[in-house]
């Protein structure tokens, strides 16, 4: 088992005939995922390398049977690029797309609510189950099959705990970037709940970052329906209160969304949180042996 | 990106919104003969991006020419410091308007709330001080409600929490139109935060927003030329720099000038600077995919902090690759003859590669480290004392 992406993944890439989204799209495909389709308004027929195009991603759903949508759809067209997929029949929709506008978010968040689509991202590297599938951005080499899933706010954090993990000989059942703007499809919590329930999964590391109340509300929830242990690292205890820090999502607004109150929160239910990413991945492995 | 009073105030304005009328000026002689005619007595304010304003002195009522000229001289340049220890930030320009009557003071403001996923609409009968402290003392004196995202937010739907947060009855109506403009403004102009404290009611029974924060979501500006011109001035000259040369900087006050791929990583690499008991100079994230030319780009703004004394790149090359890297670190030292010293930390993808450029090119000022942690104990030392 995995959580999100897997073997019965099939993959819709909307994009799928841009520079970005057919440079990915084959990269997820190489690495083992069913790409079955591409959309592109207006190219239907026509195919990339073998993977046939649609005009539409419900005509992909009906006629080539995808049920995840990756969106690589650029920042100012990509919330009705989400719609569409939310509304085309998928299950699961994996929007990668940066710098989507939060009002915009806010809307396609509730569509996909009603709809009981799952969403991951926006502005998220995506999910990868080693060795089944990729769907996004993350580089698969840094990553094994394995016990620990991780759920993450940032990319390249995750790759620098992910290769730490493997470095230590572990590896993982899913790595989930859900993303690092203010609204987001999924949330700590429900990524958890999917590791709880996966019986691959024997322990969860979750990295978070500075802004917004997601891991004082993982803390609390952690607290009260998740059996496994769980592992945290946390981002941002310099950064200075009032500045975006990269991420749209990474700013402390006045006193709250302070790497330090995050910290304190999981700690008051029993969450380890590692000082470095080294340190995180080191207390993963140790808890992981020692249970 | 947040607004100053003023431009807050006339997006309010914009908006059928009432505000005092008042005029910018950023010289002395300007702001007494805004002054003058706006007539006294006259409110002189500060135009900074941070709270506590009128506790720093920033804010000062004047009832003549020889005040507003004693006031805006002690106003203008004045350096203020926020309440959560923001900035300091530089009064560059006043803000005069004429002075208001004010019979009541309320708190009115619409943000997103992340957690919940909606706009939250909040009033307090208890304005003109900090709400937070408010809520903290009286939570019941600040009533708080979610917007339905499905149904229209009008004054009729704004009512409710009006009368909860119990305004004066005379003047509910208003406040419930303001309150309901004030979500039209965040919806429309795409702000994610509004706040206006104090709401007054003044002497003649109006009410009348007299202060303005507003935030606007950058990633909407595309679809905002006005207030896409606005966020175009940018305060700090190295933040202006690497906006201009496309690059997420973030200007600190330590030494150590950092430079990593990706938002987490970049902020995992400050703490971890931080830690080894170094202060970082700054945040700059070279984003996935950097080639060379961003590198001598990003070094380029690194290196116009004068107080920068070593630098440090952490790259955890996944999209990125490290050769790329190391080539930029190459191409950047011969172009800048650059004499920092520069601690170098390359991992993930092509970084056997990259690894072996950096050997060739032999630089008398580069040190490299393997690990994020040695890595950063190494440009601390390097870097000396702040």
């Amino acid at each position: 088992m995995s959580i999100i992406v897997g073997s019965e993944t099939k993959l819709v890439v909307s994009g799928l005939t841009g520079r970005e989204g057919s440079f990915h799209g084959l990269r997820n495909r190489a690495y083992g995922t069913d790409l079955v389709a591409g959309v592109t308004p207006g190219k239907g027929g026509q195919d990339v390398e073998g993977v046939p195009v649609f005009d539409s991603i419900e005509e992909s759903v009906r006629e080539a049977g995808a049920n995840t949508s990756m969106i690589f759809v650029p920042a100012r067209f990509a919330a009705p690029a989400i719609d569409e997929a939310i509304e085309s029949g998928v299950d699961t929709v994996i929007a990668i797309t940066e710098g989507i506008p939060v009002l915009d978010m806010l809307k396609t968040y509730w569509k996909a609510k009603e709809a009981g689509v799952r969403l991951i991202g926006p502005n998220c590297p995506g999910v990868l189950s080693p060795g089944k599938a990729n769907v996004g951005i993350i580089p698969a080499q840094f990553f094994d099959p394995g016990k620990i899933g991780v759920v993450s706010k940032s990319g390249t954090l995750t790759y620098q705990i992910g290769n730490e993990l493997k470095q230590a000989g572990e590896g993982n059942s899913s790595i989930v970037g859900i993303g690092g703007d203010p609204i987001i499809g999924s949330d700590f919590i429900d990524i958890l709940t999917l590791y709880e329930a996966d019986p691959e999964t024997e322990l969860i590391v979750m990295v978070g970052e500075i802004g917004g109340d997601a891991e004082e509300r993982a803390a609390e929830f952690i607290a009260s329906e998740i059996s496994k242990p769980v592992v945290a690292y946390i981002a941002g205890f310099t950064a200075p209160p009032g500045k975006q820090m990269g991420h749209a999502g990474a700013i402390i607004s006045g006193s709250s969304g302070t790497a330090q109150a995050k910290k304190d929160a999981l700690e008051a239910k029993g969450v380890r949180v590692g000082e470095s990413p080294t340190e995180t991945a080191k207390i993963a492995v140790e808890v992981l042996r020692g249970s | 990106m947040d607004l100053l009073e003023y431009q807050g105030k006339q997006l309010f304005a914009k908006h059928g919104i009432a505000v005092p009328s008042g005029e910018v000026a950023a010289s002395v002689e300007d702001a007494v003969a805004a002054a003058e005619r706006i007539g006294y007595p006259c409110a002189i304010k500060a135009q900074v991006l941070i709270g506590g304003r009128g506790k720093a002195g920033g804010i000062k009522i004047a009832k003549d020419a020889e005040e507003a000229r004693a006031y805006a001289d002690a106003i203008l340049g004045m350096d203020i410091v926020g309440p959560h220890g923001e900035g300091p930030f530089r009064v560059d320009q006043v803000w005069i308007e004429g002075g208001s009557d004010i019979a009541s003071e309320y708190y009115a403001s619409v943000i997103l709330d992340r957690g919940e996923k909606k706009l939250l609409a909040m009033v307090s009968a208890k304005g003109g001080m900090d709400i937070e402290a408010v809520a903290a003392e009286d939570p019941d004196a600040l009533v708080k409600r979610h917007i339905d995202p499905t149904t229209p937010f009008d004054a009729a739907a704004a009512r409710p929490i009006v009368d909860e947060a119990g305004l004066d009855e005379d003047v509910r109506e208003q406040a419930a139109d303001v309150l309901a403009k004030l979500a039209e403004v965040a919806a429309s102009e795409d702000a994610s935060l509004i706040e206006v404290n104090p709401l007054i009611v003044t002497a003649d029974r109006e009410v009348v927003a007299l202060d303005a924060k507003v935030t606007i979501d950058g990633n909407a500006l595309f679809r905002h030329q006005d207030l896409a011109e606005i966020a175009d001035t940018a305060d700090d000259p190295q933040e202006a720099m690497a906006k201009e040369k496309g690059l997420t900087y973030v200007k600190l006050d330590g030494n150590v000038g950092i430079l990593a791929n990706g938002a987490g990583l970049c902020m995992s690499t400050l703490d971890v600077v931080a830690q080894a008991g170094g202060k970082p100079a700054n945040f700059l994230d070279a984003g996935g995919g950097s080639k060379a030319e961003a590198i001598v780009d990003a070094l380029t703004v690194i290196t116009s902090d004068a107080k920068v004394t070593a630098i440090l790149f952490n790259i955890f090359g996944g999209i990125t690759r490290c050769d790329e890297i190391a080539k930029g670190i190459v191409t950047a030292s011969a172009q800048m003859d650059l004499k920092l010293p520069l601690v170098v930390r390359l991992d993930g993808t092509n970084s056997e590669e990259g690894l072996k450029i950096l050997a060739e090119a032999d630089l008398p000022n580069l040190h490299q480290e393997t690990t994020m942690l040695d890595a950063a104990r190494r440009v601390v030392e390097l870097a000396g004392g702040a």
